[in-house]
């Protein structure tokens, strides 16, 4: 039995995400007796796969091709389905990013597979793989099994570990695709980055939110800079959004993102049920409120009950003093 | 243009989760039950293409009883009818997106529009599965949505990691609705009165078995609250000292 890995690359380079899954795909490969295999698809996929090998992976497939050059979830889906059929992969393991989240519905339907989605562990238990999710954005965990002979998984970024590179070279074949116009019903024909310098929030090893505790969109300037400090990531509550202070994508909670950076930075957000769900999964919750009674201290590690705008400028000079950033 | 919306009951984001007598799922006794917020804006998104070229929106729901509610809180806010797929047994992504596929599968859509997700189990992919189901593209995490019903073209705007990307798709497609799509407006009064007497149509499911199998449902490990440092900036040093030393995470 195989375990396809699918490997995402965005403009000639393999994301974290591509070496969190293939080192899932290989620890579960090891578990199961099954062997796990890469896959990389895009332009230049031959040349980008073979990065995958110090990780484990011996064995990656690269469907490269000019007409990949960007991203297209139906082209996408016939081209890792059909690999999962030739190479004989049972399972097939996706991240849970923007792209393995488009995709993987598609290959689990075209293969009639069942799915777990935003898996945060996968384990072999008496002679089925468990996996476990979070559900209602975190409030709660199922453990999941899928019954279908194929199986799709997508697994949550930042959760699993990307393991470390060994050195080890990867054989690299490039699969035969006959790509037809057909294929590409829906492409990609633009990119705009609205986020650069900065990490993305689902991504993201450090976050730093602000509330409606800030008072104003100006005030987001002191979370700018002590996340620019951190080289983190910046969120914001739902109150903050929905007053127009921060944009949509920014959101961290149950009708925005679930996130579960190493550090979370909470700063005057009160911590309503819906924002503690999104975020409450961070290894280390550090909360800066006035009001010592806001829920957020219910969930941090550290608490300074003060003012941000004294404490936030303060610590980001001092971090930034630490960090020999200054 | 025939629109359809699928518009999906959950639980209120409110809702704080207790485990049910099964072990498996939440006890629904006392959880209020509403319209999925990201199924809003897939209902204005249809809603306004109907303002602005006409267009015929059907809404779709698979469920029980209850989620009778749903299709006519989409119907006050618009639209023209709904379909019911009555069950009780919903299943997964998988057994649901089948129902809706079936259902859909002669209707003749031009567009079917979802949320991005329910905002219960949090799968994101019924939608997705529909349209491989029925051969047809999509786009998920829309937030931005163009439609040239002549070119039978749409273009739209996605969320990826640190920005958007613009998809072009040919007609009949599938979206899914993210926030930041639109603004949904709020039913009317006289769109709740009429949403009365709009047709809603019962279906039964065809038997679909779901192809996962949940074996149990827990809390996730409570949170303790940590130290408290201080009440100024004078704690702020201890607090890199700790992130530094203790936490490790700087």
């Amino acid at each position: 039995m195989r375990i396809l890995a699918f490997a995402e690359q965005r403009d000639g380079k393999l994301k974290k995400v591509a070496f969190e899954v293939a080192h899932a795909a290989v620890q579960l490969a090891g578990q199961i007796g099954a062997e796990a295999v890469g896959l990389v698809v895009g332009e230049g996929a031959e040349r980008v796969g073979s990065e995958l090998g110090g990780f484990g992976v011996q064995k990656v497939y690269a469907a490269d091709d000019a007409k990949l050059s960007s991203y297209s979830t139906t082209a996408y889906a016939r081209i890792v389905s059909d690999a999962a059929e030739t190479l004989s992969a049972d399972i097939v393991l996706f991240p849970a990013s923007a792209m393995g989240k488009d995709l993987a519905p598609r290959v689990a339907a075209r293969l009639k597979a069942g799915l777990a989605a935003d898996c945060i562990a996968l384990k072999w238990d008496g002679g089925s793989i468990v996996a476990t999710r979070p559900v209602y954005a975190g409030k709660g965990l199922i453990d999941l099994k899928v019954n279908s002979p194929r199986k799709v998984f997508t697994l949550r970024p930042n959760v699993f570990s990307p393991g470390s590179a060994n050195g080890a070279a990867a054989a690299v074949e490039k699969l035969n695709l006959n790509l037809q116009d057909t294929d590409f019903l829906a492409r990609v024909t633009g990119v705009t980055v609205t986020k650069a310098g900065r990490p993305d929030l689902t991504e993201a090893n450090i976050i730093v939110s602000g509330g409606r505790g800030l008072g104003g969109p100006e005030n987001f300037k002191m979370i700018e800079d002590l996340a620019d400090v951190l080289g983190a990531a910046v969120g914001a509550s739902r109150a903050a959004v929905d007053a127009g202070w921060r944009p949509h994508e920014d959101q961290v909670g149950q009708t925005g993102k679930t996130v579960s950076p190493s550090l979370y930075v909470a700063v005057a957000i009160s911590g309503a049920i819906q924002h503690l769900a999104g975020m409450s999964s961070s290894k280390y919750i550090v909360a800066v409120n006035k009001d010592k009674d806001a829920p957020i201290f219910q969930v941090a590690d550290y608490g300074i009950v003060g003012d941000a705008f004294e404490v936030i400028p303060e610590l980001s000079a001092q971090m930034k003093k630490a960090l020999g950033k200054d | 243009m025939k629109l359809f919306v699928c518009v999906n009951q959950v639980p209120d984001t409110e809702t704080k989760v207790k485990i049910g007598q099964d072990g498996k799922s939440i006890d629904r006794s006392e959880v209020n039950l509403i319209l999925n917020p990201y199924d809003e804006f897939a209902v204005e998104a249809a809603l306004q293409l109907k303002d602005k070229n006409g267009a015929e929106v059907t809404y779709v729901s698979v469920g029980g009883d209850s989620t009778k509610e749903v299709l006519r809180k989409a119907l006050a806010m618009g639209g023209d009818k709904g379909i019911h797929i009555k069950t009780e047994s919903t299943g997964d992504s998988y057994s649901v997106a089948s129902m809706i596929a079936s259902a859909l599968k002669d209707a003749g859509a031009d567009m079917v529009l979802f949320g991005k997700q329910s905002i219960d189990y949090d799968d994101a992919a019924v939608g997705t599965m529909v349209a491989e189901m029925l051969g047809v593209p999509s786009a998920s995490v829309v937030v931005k949505l163009n439609v040239d019903e002549n070119a039978k073209k749409v273009t739209c705007e996605r969320e990826i990691e640190g920005g958007t990307e613009t998809v072009e798709l040919a007609m009949p497609c599938i979206i899914s609705a993210q926030k930041g799509l639109n603004e949904p407006r709020y039913p009317s009064l006289k769109g709740i009165m009429a949403a009365k007497s709009k047709p809603v149509q019962e279906v039964a499911p065809g038997t679909v078995e779901p192809l996962t199998e949940v074996i149990e449902m827990r809390k996730p490990p409570a949170k303790q609250a940590g130290k408290i440092l201080g009440t100024d900036k004078s704690a702020v040093p201890e607090l890199i000292r700790l992130l530094h030393e203790e936490a490790k995470v700087i």
